[in-house]
């Protein structure tokens, strides 16, 4: 049995922790969720000189307060869990930034082992640094490392082998100044005094982070005390020096880091500007940058769903065949319900569920190349100051405009905002957002109601009725469910990299992954119930006397458990304009918005013969006569307004990892559509504004 | 003695120490741990191209802060 050693790697973001976990344990690496939170956690394993190494992949933080919800997963995991070795990564071309996460390392006593990584651009730069020297002034192993290169991991693992053989643990003696240090040991004589102990911790961290006003640690300790003492000695801190104690106390991290830098790191040549800093003059340009952020948008919005649309088409026919060869097969005269389970249910809902897959693949692709590059934290700088407005994130951007596309992606592509408030309200009101898969409804009602000349605007009034419910919502949201959890725009830009092409094919394949494991058996569940809720009970043969295929499948419908809804739903449906057909097509519409247009097709009773556009045709005569066009337009208003799909409910599950939210956002969004769409249609009655 | 003034006023290319950090208690954790401490030198890189947020130049490397945050800053101009 080799022996076992647990690793936790952490870093900065940008560091290239990703890279070095992807190095390290290659592709025996799964995704997962921290308990209880939405963090991603990634593991994998390796075995090395008879080793057994476990490696964990830590949020990738600045610090490890208990600010943000990514710092915290880092913390507990590393208080609780002990990991064996801690290794953290350091973007040696940013080296004192990075340090500063080390140090509270040292400060915890964990065992830890650095990894100077990119050490390659450091010296390119100029900056000689005295690995050596600055290894006996930390007191902890410093390996240099080129994630990109693959370079230094096998001495990163001979190190991380022997501090773990070692059980040698780190420790730092930083001084926080004697103000800092008088309180911090009036404290610590109390937590003696009390002999309070959390998982361990040295009495001294415990004080340290309750001058730090830690709300994790204070709630821990509980001794109204210690509190009090805290509280205090916070208070005294600030009357003397005029700071609070978290500033002094990063100050003289800082203080102690810089100190140790200069010791060790020595500039061989002036610094200059990076080619990094030359791009950016051109990429976030006051003048340019807005117009080149746009045209990329485009690119990428244009070439992902260019390209998804052909592998989607193949997937959607290679299911119709599949279907339909099922169906040919099956022994004539034993239509059974296993049949209509099996082609309609089963083969309709696992295809459903794949057509996603090509659209997500391509998003995820550009998204990844955005994100590795550097390009997105640039994004959300150039679009920050629009967004803020509305209250929210510079990140939230580009989900927003993928919203256009397909929410199913924009959903998944809310991951890069770390807030969670921030994040929470633009999965909440993306679905306002118009998707593509809507637009076949807008395109079947204005031709049937509207004249020509105001197509254009009839539909750019939709799009824009989406894009003011989706600002109004959120405003909504940030002043109510989360109100004053503003975060900071603190942000680092980091350097551009040229993104690696396997950090993107993970990516991709993560995504891809996430999508079919987590919300592909909810897809799958739903479309079952939706297709048994369209199927069944089957009307009695003796009503399909001398009537068309198109006939009996009106009548079918009419007589299926979501006919029966509809027709039930009548009433409440009538202050808004609408019939049993229109509520039965909303309520197959669930699957996916564009199956609308044959749901009603079906409850009118119209052929498939002659092609979509036919039937399109002749179902916008069918509306002509039965709607009116204040009807027509309360169809597309509760069809902009109403929940999506329930992809994208399933999705929102997944994202939000609570149904919670998905059911929020179900719920929260029809009853919105049918508030609006009420209002709209009594007040088109009232002002007699189309219905003549 | 060199003028004092808020981060947000400087203008891009100007550099400045910080003095004190005086926004709120949240936004200031999270600003010095990213390195914005007092006695460290900042520049102001650039303006979004939207006038908000601004792109600062600390220990080298960029942070990105919006001009509320900036605002929190005190800095004498060198």
């Amino acid at each position: 049995m080799p022996k076992q050693i647990r690793v936790a790697l952490a870093g900065n973001p940008n560091s290239g922790k990703t890279t070095i976990f992807n190095n390290l344990v290659g592709a025996r690496q799964h995704v997962g969720n921290y308990p209880g939170v939405t963090v991603e956690k990634k593991e994998g394993s390796l075995s090395y000189n008879g080793f057994e190494i476990k490696v964990i992949d830590l949020p990738g933080t600045y610090s490890l307060t208990s600010y943000s919800i990514d710092e915290m997963v880092a913390r507990n995991f590393i208080i609780e869990e002990k990991p064996d070795v801690v290794v953290d990564i350091i973007d040696t071309s940013n080296l004192e930034r990075n340090l500063y996460l080390a140090v509270q390392f040292m400060e915890l006593g964990v065992p830890l082992v650095l990894a100077f990584n990119m050490s390659d651009v450091v010296e390119k730069k100029g900056i000689n640094i005295d690995v050596k020297h600055l290894s006996d002034l930390l007191g902890v192993p410093i390996i240099p490392t080129v994630g990109h290169k693959g370079k230094g991991m096998k001495e990163l693992l001979d190190a991380v082998i022997e501090i773990a053989d070692q059980k040698k643990k780190s420790e730092v003696n930083i001084r926080y100044g004697d103000e800092v240090e008088k309180e911090m040991e009036k404290i610590q004589g109390l937590i003696k005094e009390e002999s309070i102990t959390i998982n361990g911790l040295s009495p001294r961290w415990i004080a340290l982070k309750m001058l730090e006003n830690d709300k994790a640690v204070k709630e821990k300790i509980r001794s109204p005390k210690i509190i009090s003492a805290a509280e205090e000695g916070s208070r005294n801190i600030q009357v003397i020096t005029g700071d609070i104690p978290e500033i002094i106390i990063a100050e003289k991290r800082y203080g102690f880091i810089s100190g140790a830098c200069q010791k060790s790191v020595t500039r061989t040549v002036e610094e200059r500007r990076s080619i990094s800093d030359r791009i950016d003059k051109v990429l976030a340009n006051r003048f340019l940058g807005l117009p080149i952020f746009l045209a990329l948008m485009y690119l990428v919005f244009h070439l992902s769903f260019t390209y998804s649309e052909l592998p989607m088409d193949w997937i959607e026919s290679f299911f119709g065949w599949l279907g339909e060869t099922v169906t040919n097969l099956w022994p004539k005269g034993e239509e059974s319900v296993l049949k209509s389970l099996l082609v309609d249910g089963v083969i309709a809902g696992v295809g459903g569920v794949l057509v996603f897959l090509p659209i997500i693949f391509f998003f995820f692709f550009f998204i990844a190349i955005l994100e590795d590059s550097g390009y997105m934290a640039r994004a959300a700088f150039i679009m920050d100051r629009i967004m803020h407005k509305v209250g929210l994130h510079g990140k939230s951007f580009i989900p927003m405009l993928i919203g256009f596309g397909c929410n199913v992606p924009a959903i998944m592509a809310t991951r890069t905002i770390e807030n969670k408030a921030d994040r929470f309200t633009t999965i909440m009101v993306n679905p306002l957002i118009s998707c593509g898969a809507r637009l076949p409804i807008y395109a079947l009602i204005i031709p049937a109601f509207f004249p020509e000349r105001l197509h254009t605007e009839m539909l750019w009034l939709i799009y824009i009725i989406g894009i003011g419910l989706a600002i109004l919502g959120a405003w909504v949201l940030r002043n109510t469910v989360f109100e004053g959890e503003s975060a900071p725009f603190v942000m680092e830009l980091p350097p551009y990299r040229v993104p690696t092409i396997r950090g993107i094919l993970i990516h991709m394949w993560e995504r891809a992954w996430l999508y079919l494991k987590k919300a592909g058996l909810i897809i799958l569940t739903v479309s079952i119930i939706l297709w048994f809720f369209t199927s069944y009970p089957k009307p009695p043969e003796s009503q399909f006397r001398n009537l068309s295929g198109e006939q009996k499948n009106e009548i079918e419908l009419s007589y299926s458990i979501a006919g029966r809804i509809g027709h039930g739903l009548e009433p409440i449906l009538k202050p808004i304009g609408f019939d049993w057909r229109i509520g039965t097509a909303l309520i197959g519409a669930f699957a996916a918005k564009e199956v609308f247009v044959s749901q009603m097709a079906i409850t009118f009773a119209v052929g498939e013969e002659g092609g979509e556009e036919k039937r399109d045709e002749s179902l916008r005569s069918k509306l002509r006569d039965k709607y009116n066009p204040l009807i027509g337009f309360c169809i597309m208003l509760f069809s902009l307004i109403t929940a999506p799909c329930m992809v994208t409910i399933a999705v929102t599950k997944k994202e939000t990892g609570s149904w919670k939210w998905a059911l929020a956002q179900l719920f929260g969004l029809t009853a919105l559509a049918y508030v609006i769409t009420f209002i709209v249609y009594q007040a088109g009655l009232i002002l007699k504004i189309g219905i003549g | 003695m060199a003028k004092k003034m808020n981060l947000s006023e400087l203008y891009p290319g100007e550099k400045g120490r910080v003095l004190k950090i005086i926004g709120a208690r949240n936004i200031n954790k999270k600003i010095v741990d990213m390195g914005v401490v007092p006695g460290i030198e900042v520049e102001i890189e650039k303006v979004a191209p939207l006038g908000d947020p601004v792109d600062v130049k600390v220990k080298g490397y960029h942070l990105s802060l919006r001009k509320e945050e900036a605002e929190g800053i005190l800095v004498e101009l060198i």
